[in-house]
């Protein structure tokens, strides 16, 4: 019964999007506001409808029942309560009504937060988001229904898949869909734009917010999938260049170029027609994400769907969505008036500069995603360019990126000086000739390249603290001068501070894990030991440990220093007998500079195992700096310009701009 | 001309969508099962090339080693995972010792393909390292993994694209070393 109220709220849904995506778009086209305010109820209804559904299925998979088949093909009743709730989402179906519920609370935002926005606008981005969620409401009841039934049913599930079954990945998939679906926003208000021919300091004063809050679940969501991967595959790695990953890599980094791109349109009114670009590329990669991991185009454990009619539905989803929108920017985006002129050592000449490596950085993902993906679909077998490709296109891309980093909120809206610039950043020079000829001097392997890491790592943390200490005049005036000014500094000032400094912390743990990593793998008995970066390891005993819906074999390692105890490492593999797989669990030891990393695998046969142990300098950093970057993003986000009805704005007179 | 160019990002979006379709399309009607590209070096000698071993593992591969019997010429890498799925299979070939498989190590850092190696089991009887993948490109090599086939004349009579799994295995390769062996 519950299962049915879902379905009909689904049902309910789909009509009601189909309403909200035309009658408001006509209304705005007509200058009627009975139908323009159709949009904003209709969005707030959207949410509950949407809410019922996915609180439907979430019962259904509480009470695990097995009468609905996708609760019965992804959940078992053993399975512990926290995996039977994120199981909800841990299914192709499941996750697609995930992602519709989270398109339904962005309307809703719009919708309720919305009113000092222009009314035609309002409801044009109502309208367009309704259009989306029109797009995937049909895709889920006409081809991934969650909620059909099956008879008789089965005394128990199949279980999930016990890859997903961990808190890293149970929460990496909606942090990665308000991401995604995030930068719906900025897409439904781009093309809204478009539609009005006018793109105003109050527009990007709308879209920069929510881009970067849905950058920074985005950034989170990744991180999350890392980290996930790290300690879950158990080969101590951390970042595999995998398709899957690229995916979501390819709409963070148009995502940092709109967001930045965002910031000229609202300071400097410039960069119109590009921004609007930007915003429908990121929403159109974020769909490509989905597409690529949802329709079976990857085989991995993200590929849950393999039925190729849902992949075609979703292609010709994404072709309409792509391909409308950017018939709908050649049209119109030349009419987008351009604003203030800049020099090309400015600002504005930053940000452009740090817009078109990033996107040609997307770029170069993009084909090394892709090739293979098309020669694979050319009858060529799955094959990879992997890292070397990646290394050598992104790498250098990232290098004068990162180096633009530090300069660019050192120069001058409009006219800056380069000279200038560079002579406010020389103690951050200091830091970098510090670091970098320490590096060369302590290190032994790879010392060139890890050098150049480290002195960008520096260049980045040392710029970013640089500029606060400017801003703030720390040491150039009394403490209460200072206090006073770091109190007022503007919340978005404070968040690039930490988003840059966290980016190079990012660089210094990606640095130190690739240039110093050791790892032993061999057969170890009970009693052996192997030395690794000042550490002895020793394989104390493996045993039988169970857990909940899984049996393990458990390996306990003595960690010592110098004689001394440091720790003690219990890394699993364990074996899952519903789903019948295996799965490692990497024992983790963090002194924050550095991870201890151990691994158990098959046993010889012989009283033996083989292990790994990974030492795996700086890596710690790299969730540390992921961390920093998104509290920049939200303390940005707490900046009082973004908060609701702060400055008043002068309302622009309701001119329909396209009549 | 201004114009001109706000229609550049539809026109190239087409111009990939339709490049998407039309592979996608196509492929329906092909057989899928084969995973042979055409290459020019079928039924041609094999490129010269003469690669480094991997000190401690195997000796080094060069042209001359090829031809006196049917041979595999697998590139590898240790950073590619469909080469981890296919290992065993190449392996457990190997081990039967009729056929001599040779291989490539693909632009990979020489610590770690030998810890890959060492991890995972070496039956190559010899092994070059294209650290540079210029061999590679003298092979018309798209990417790893991929196998080719060469005959006791020192031809190359195959080439495989993405990993030899048990089902390419037994469809086409075994048939056809059992063609050229006899």
């Amino acid at each position: 019964m519950i299962a049915e109220i879902g379905h009909y709220a689904l049902v309910l849904a789909f009509i009601l999007a189909a309403v909200q995506s035309t009658v408001p778009l006509w209304g705005a086209a007509r200058g009627d506001r009975r139908l323009t305010a159709v949009a904003a109820p209709a969005a707030l209804l959207q949410l509950l409808l949407v809410g019922i559904a996915f609180l439907a299925l979430m019962q259904a998979y509480i009470a695990s029942d097995f009468s609905l088949a996708n609760v019965a093909a992804n959940s078992h009743s053993a399975k512990p309560l926290l995996y039977k709730i994120t199981g909800v989402w841990a299914n192709h179906e499941g996750s697609m009504v995930l992602w519709v519920l989270i398109l339904a609370l962005f309307g809703a935002a719009v919708a309720g937060l919305g009113g000092n926005l222009p009314e035609t606008l309002r409801a044009r981005v109502l309208a367009i988001q309704g259009m989306i969620g029109t797009g995937f409401l049909a895709f889920i009841l006409f081809t991934s229904n969650p909620f059909l039934r099956v008879f008789p049913p089965p005394l128990d599930g199949a279980g999930l898949n016990p890859l997903l079954q961990d808190p890293g990945l149970a929460f990496h998939p909606p942090m990665l869909y308000l991401g995604y679906v995030g930068f719906s926003m900025a897409f439904s208000f781009a093309i809204a734009a478009l539609i009005e021919g006018r793109v105003d300091p109050a527009w990007a004063r709308w879209v920069r917010p929510w881009t970067l809050a849905a950058w920074s679940f985005l950034t989170l969501g990744i991180a999350l999938g890392s980290w996930w991967a790290y300690y879950e595959l158990g080969w101590g790695g951390w970042w595999f260049w995998d398709p899957v990953e690229n995916a979501s890599f390819m709409p963070w980094l148009a995502g940092t170029a709109l967001l930045h791109s965002a910031i000229v349109v609202e300071k400097r009114g410039a960069l119109k027609a590009w921004t609007v670009l930007l915003a429908i590329l990121a929403f159109s990669l974020s769909l490509m994400g989905t597409f690529l991991v949802r329709s079976g185009v990857l085989t991995s454990v993200h590929a849950f769907a393999t039925d190729p009619q849902r992949g075609l539905f979703i292609l010709v989803l994404l072709a309409l969505t792509i391909g409308g929108s950017l018939a709908l920017f050649a049209l119109r985006a030349p009419r987008l008036k351009g604003g203030g002129v800049f020099a090309p050592i400015s600002r504005e000449g930053a940000l452009v500069l740090n817009n078109l490596l990033l996107t040609t950085a997307t770029l170069t993902v993009f084909v090394g995603t892709l090739y293979p993906l098309v020669l694979d679909a050319l009858g060529g077998g799955k094959i990879s360019v992997g890292p070397p490709y990646f290394e050598a296109t992104f790498v250098p891309l990232m290098i004068p990126t990162l180096i633009a980093v530090a300069i660019g909120p050192m120069l001058a809206w409009k006219r800056g000086d380069l000279r200038t610039a560079l002579a406010r950043l020389r103690l951050a020079m200091g830091a970098v000739l510090i670091v970098a000829l320490g590096t060369l001097a302590l290190a032994d392997a790879d010392t060139a390249l890890a050098a150049l890491g480290t002195g960008l790592a520096a260049w980045l943390i040392a710029g970013a603290a640089v500029e606060w200490a400017d801003r703030v005049r720390l040491f150039r005036m009394p403490l209460a001068g200072f206090l006073a000014r770091a109190r007022h500094l503007p919340r978005a000032a404070w968040g690039m501070t930490l988003a840059h400094a966290g980016l190079g912390l990012l660089v210094a743990g990606i640095t130190g894990s690739s240039a110093w990593q050791t790892e032993r793998i061999q057969v170890m008995q009970p009693g052996d030991a192997v030395e690794l970066a000042g550490y002895e390891v020793t394989l104390v005993s493996v045993g039988e440990a169970d857990g909940p819906n899984y049996t393990a074999e458990r390996a306990q390692f003595r960690v010592e220093s110098g004689g001394r105890l440091v720790t003690t490492l219990a890394p699993e593999k364990r074996f899952y007998p519903v789903e019948g797989r295996q799965t490692t669990e990497a024992a983790i030891h963090t002194t924050l500079l550095a991870d201890l990393y151990a691994v158990i695998g098959e046993a010889d046969g012989q009283g033996g195992w083989t292990t790994r142990i990974y030492h795996n300098p700086l890596v710690p950093w790299i969730w540390a700096g992921c961390l920093v970057m998104v509290a920049g993003g939200a303390v940005s986000l707490t900046d009082r310009r973004h908060r609701v009805g702060a400055p008043a704005r002068p309302r622009p007179s309701p001119t329909p701009a396209t009549a | 001309m201004r114009q001109a160019i706000y229609l550049l990002p539809l026109v190239l979006f087409l111009l990939l969508a339709g490049t998407i379709g039309w592979f996608m399309t196509k492929n329906e009607i092909e057989d899928r099962d084969t995973q042979a590209l055409p290459s020019v070096l079928i039924d041609q000698p094999a490129p010269q090339f003469d690669l480094p071993p991997l000190a401690g593992i195997a000796p080094g591969l060069a042209r001359a080693d090829l031809g006196g019997r049917p041979a595999l010429v697998n590139f590898f890498a240790s950073w590619c995972l469909p080469c981890r799925a296919e290992h065993p299979i190449l392996m457990a070939l190997a081990e039967e010792g009729a056929v001599a498989i040779y291989g490539v190590n693909y632009k990979d850092p020489e610590a770690d393909a030998r810890d890959w190696l060492e991890a995972l089991g070496n039956r190559y009887e010899r092994i070059g390292i294209d650290a540079t993948g210029r061999t590679a490109i003298e092979w018309g090599v798209y990417g790893v993994p991929e196998t080719f086939v060469i005959d006791a004349k020192g031809r190359v009579r195959y080439r495989h694209v993405g990993p030899v799994l048990e089902r390419d295995m037994e469809r086409t390769i075994r048939p056809l070393l059992a063609e050229i062996g006899g």
